[in-house]
């Protein structure tokens, strides 16, 4: 029996836990589609898309935990570099100067 | 005994995750302007991102894996305020007003 498959109280497993706050936070990503949708400016879309993926790489790691699949990690590590690299880049490059760091 | 008080420490970073993304996502969604936005998803995005990789970190226990968590953790720490500030500054260079009291919602 692995960890993942420990009883946390009454039949219900620590994966089974963890597997429910993933869900959670797929409904609070989800809630972010609004800002990204409706924003007023660019930067409010950009700013929403980044939340979300920074909840993606949250929840990837949760499902990997509760899976039992550890190269779920690897792929959340690549998703939080593009996730940063793309808000970096998209601020760079719709200003004129492009000195925002 | 080590084992009720790692199940209690996951259960709490899992809940304390949750709490600050909802208040992120709340913020997200009902602050008025693009810089208060981006405070309030450079800070408490963070942090409930922090606590939900703990929970997995303790999780996995005393493997590789467990490493590669930490090591996202850190990452999240520093990258995601310095994503906001970029996006903040641009906005602003953009030439976008700051809210001020008494100014409609945008």
């Amino acid at each position: 029996m692995t960890f993942v498959e420990t009883n946390l109280v009454a039949g219900f497993t620590v994966g089974e836990f963890l597997l429910v706050a993933a869900a959670l936070f797929v409904s609070l990503a989800v809630m972010m589609l609004y800002r990204a949708i409706k924003g007023p400016t660019n930067q409010d879309r950009v700013l929403a898309v980044n939340v979300l993926g920074t909840n993606t790489v949250v929840i990837l790691a949760l499902l990997g935990a509760a899976l039992g699949e550890p190269w779920f990690l690897d792929v959340a590590l690549v998703y939080a570099l593009l996730n940063f690299l793309m808000a970096v880049a998209i601020s760079k490059f719709t200003v004129e100067r492009g000195g925002v760091i | 005994m080590i084992e009720a008080i790692r199940l209690a420490l996951i259960v709490f970073f899992v809940v304390v995750g949750l709490f600050f993304t909802f208040v992120s996502a709340t913020g997200v969604i009902r602050l008025p302007d693009v810089f208060s936005r981006a405070h309030t998803a450079s800070q408490a995005d963070t942090l409930g991102a922090g606590f939900a990789l703990a929970a997995v970190a303790l999780t996995i226990g005393w493997e590789t894996a467990s490493i590669k968590t930490v090591l996202l953790l850190f990452f999240i720490f520093v990258t995601n305020p310095t994503a906001a500030h970029a996006i903040a500054r641009a906005a602003y260079e953009e030439g976008i007003e700051p809210w001020t009291q008494g100014d409609e919602r945008r």
